[in-house]
This record gives structure tokens, sequence and C-alpha cells, in this order.
């Protein structure tokens, strides 16, 4: 699609670059991940076909049920099957902070002060909600 | 399709997956038939949505919570992220085409990413029987408000309140209909701001993305033009990743609900925009209100123990 200068301020445009790669990239890493898991290539923490049997369990007894890790933690786990797909998961869920920090610059060049502010304390309370810290 | 070949294909062929699987408690499907089902059903949703004008979030969270086997905490969760991912994917396309604004979208993505939070999070501490019911009911306020609520293709402001001056959210489009260039304003910033807490609250509480309020808040209260406020609730949408966040982060998200969720639902959006342009959008918006209406009254049911 092509980039329209009319319609489109240069930090809009920045932000839609980025956006789109990210996307791309969280996209294509959530069909290789879940292809492993269903596959078996990677061996899975809770498997496959016992996922039925806790998937009616609320999110917090499913966790104490199954043992899958909550917050970050399943980083430690990241080889298994089914907690590999959280990589492309969590890249969706990241992509927006990333896209707004590319466009803080050009905010601040251009002396746009009170959209400065405002991206910022959006970064923030995005990683906030990513830290787990309001556990 | 490749991807629902290669789910089948899976199931049929690896031994661990065959029908002498276990089965699930309450149905007598074999465990694989679920994410199945899913792809296809949100293959058909992601068809239906794009010209009805409604996210995937509104349309996934009442069926499937209602006619499949999972907690609602990972519907819900699944749901935030069918939403995400289908912002996320037509967000840049949209921003370079002026049919998104950042400037617009930017204050009020604050407020809701910050109201999307509490919503999460007392969405889940929520009885599931509480919620089914109190979903039943938003569900069908949105039918309500889908067949009542009025539409302006560019509502004439005169003009723009004191923040958005500030902040200099205008901006301007080419209507491809008219073959012309329209230039926008807006108006009622502050009370707009109010609304969209209220609506972060309530998105981040059911999982149902907001499009079905973004749209009607943007154009009806602050005056934006139709097209520019579809494209900048998407843009919402896509830059509000807290609740999805604290789902993720309190394990309510299950990849094998999520991702055949998520691929369906964007392989249905491509066929959905191209069936736009051969059949007529309000005889799809029937049919989703009418979805609607039925999923909420099955979610309303289910809560109230009448029909599980």
């Amino acid at each position: 699609m092509p980039e329209n200068i009319k319609y489109s301020s240069p930090e809009q445009l920045r932000y839609a670059r980025i956006m789109s790669i990210g996307v791309k990239i969280g996209f294509s890493l959530l069909v290789i991940s879940f292809t492993l898991y269903m596959t078996g290539v990677l061996k899975p923490l809770v498997p496959v076909d016992q996922v039925s049997h806790y998937w009616s369990l609320s999110a917090a007894e499913y966790a104490k049920a199954t043992g899958t890790p909550t917050g970050w933690g399943w980083v430690k786990d990241v080889v298994k099957g089914d907690i590999f797909n959280y990589v492309g998961i969590v890249v969706l869920a990241a992509v927006s902070i990333v896209s707004s920090l590319a466009v803080l610059p050009l905010f601040a060049r251009q002396g746009e002060r009170a959209l400065l502010i405002i991206s910022i304390l959006l970064i923030l309370v995005l990683l906030v909600s990513a830290s787990n810290i309001l556990h | 399709m490749l991807f629902s070949l290669l789910l089948l294909a899976v199931c049929a062929n690896v031994p661990a997956f065959a029908a002498t699987g276990p089965v699930h408690a309450a149905s007598a499907l074999p465990w694989w038939a679920w994410p199945l089902m899913l792809f296809v059903v949100c293959f058909f949703l992601g068809i239906v949505a794009v010209p009805a004008g409604v996210g995937g979030g509104v349309l996934f969270v009442p069926i499937v919570g209602g006619f499949f086997p999972f907690h609602l905490d990972f519907v819900r969760g699944g749901g935030l992220m069918v939403a995400l991912a289908s912002a996320l994917a037509a967000s840049p396309g949209l921003l370079r085409l002026g049919l998104a604004s950042l400037r617009l979208a930017l204050p009020l993505s604050l407020l809701v990413a910050i109201s999307q939070i509490i919503g999460a999070m007392i969405g889940l501490i929520l009885p599931a029987a509480l919620a089914q019911t109190s979903l039943g009911i938003i569900i069908l306020g949105i039918v309500v408000l889908m067949l009542t609520a009025k539409k302006a293709d560019v509502p004439s402001i005169q003009k723009a309140d004191p923040l958005s001056a500030a902040l200099r959210i205008n901006g301007i489009f080419h209507d491809t209909a008219h073959n012309q260039d329209i230039e926008w304003i807006v108006h009622r910033t502050p009370m707009a701001l109010l609304v969209f807490v209220f609506i972060g609250v309530l998105a981040g509480m059911f999982g149902l993305g907001a499009g079905w309020a973004n749209v009607p808040s943007l154009n009806l209260l602050m005056g934006v033009p139709l097209k520019v406020a579809a494209g900048s609730s998407s843009l919402i949408l896509s830059m509000t990743s807290s609740a999805a966040w604290v789902y993720i982060n309190e394990g309510a998200i299950l990849p094998i609900i999520v991702v055949p969720s998520v691929i369906g639902m964007m392989m249905g959006a491509m066929i959905g925009v191209r069936l736009l342009r051969v059949v007529k959008a309000s005889v799809i918006r029937k049919m989703v209100i009418a979805m609607l209406l039925f999923a909420g009254l099955r979610a309303l049911l289910k809560g109230l123990g009448i029909w599980m």
C-alpha cells in the first residue's frame, strides 16, 4: 500500500510501518509455534490430548491443576510446545508498545509536548499491565 | 485453508490425536474436534464481522462462551486476542490512508488502556454464572444499540472544542465514493474521554473488543466522519493491549483456543472484505444482529441456569 503524506503525518506513517512489521512477525510465530505444538515436534508441558480435561476449569484452577506458569513464568518453559505459543502472543500484545516508542522522537522534535506525554503515559500503562506488578 | 488442512491432518494421523483419545466429559466429541470447530466457526465469524462493521471479539465471546466447553476465563482471553489481532492486521493500512488518526486515538487509548486493566481484573474475579448473566445482558444491550444507533457519514461540526484544538485532533481523508478530500475536526472531547473509560471497563471485563461502542461514540458524540471513526476504532483496539496482558499474566490465554481462533478469524476477514463488494452490508448486519440476539439470550439463560 503506498504511503500518502497528504493524508497521513510522518509519525502516523512511522507508527504504521513498525506496527506492520510487528504484526507479520507475531503472526508468523503463531503459525510456526502452533504447528510445532500440534505435530508434537516440541513436547508440551500439558499433553495436547489432556488439555480438554482442564479447559472447563477457571484460569487459576487450570494453572494449579496443570502446573502451567502464570505471569512471566512461561519464559523458563519456552521450549515446551504449548508454552512456545506464548512468544507469538506476547509479540502481538507488545506491538503497540514498540510502535508508540518509535514515534516519541518525532513528537519531541516537532515540539508536540502534549502528545509526547500522552504517548509516554500510554507506554507506561501498557508496561505496567505487561509486568504483572498488578497481580 | 492450509491451516485447517494441517489441523485436520495432524488430528487424524498422530496416534495421540486419534479418536480413541480422551473424550470431553460433557460431550461425545474427541478433544481435537473442539479446536477444529473453533477454527471453522471463527472463519465464518471473520467473514461476517467485516461487512457488519463489528470486531471479532463481540461475536466470539457470546458464541464460543455459549456453545463450547471452555471456561469463560479462556473465552474472554481468546476474545481479547481475536479483537487485538484483527485490529492489528487492519490498522497499518488504515493509518497510511488517513482513515485512522493517531492524534485522535492516542488520548482515548490512554484512558481505555487504564480502564481495561480495571475491567479485566474485575472480570477475572467474577463468579462464572454472574459473568455469563452480565455478558448476556451486555450483548442484548449491544443488539439494541445496533438496531437503534443512527449514523452520520460526515457530521457537520461548526467549531472544535478547546481540548481537541490544543491537541490538534483533525485530519483529512479521501472519500472514494464522492471522489473528494474531506477535512474533519471534532467536538465534545472531554465527554468522549469519560465515555471511553466506561467502554474500556466493559471491554476488559468481558473480552469483547469495543468496536461496537467505539464507532458510535466517535461518530455521533465527537463528530468524526464514519469511515475515520471505524478506522480509528480499530487503531484504539490495537493500541490498548492492557487487558490482554492481564489475561496473559493470569494464565487465561490457552494456545489451543487462541491460535485456531485468531487464524480462523483472520482468514475469514480476508473473505469478508471481498464479500463486502458483492453483498449488501445491511443484509450481513441483520444476520449479525440475529446471531448476537441468539448468543446473548443463550449467555443470559446459561448464566441464570435455565439453559445449560
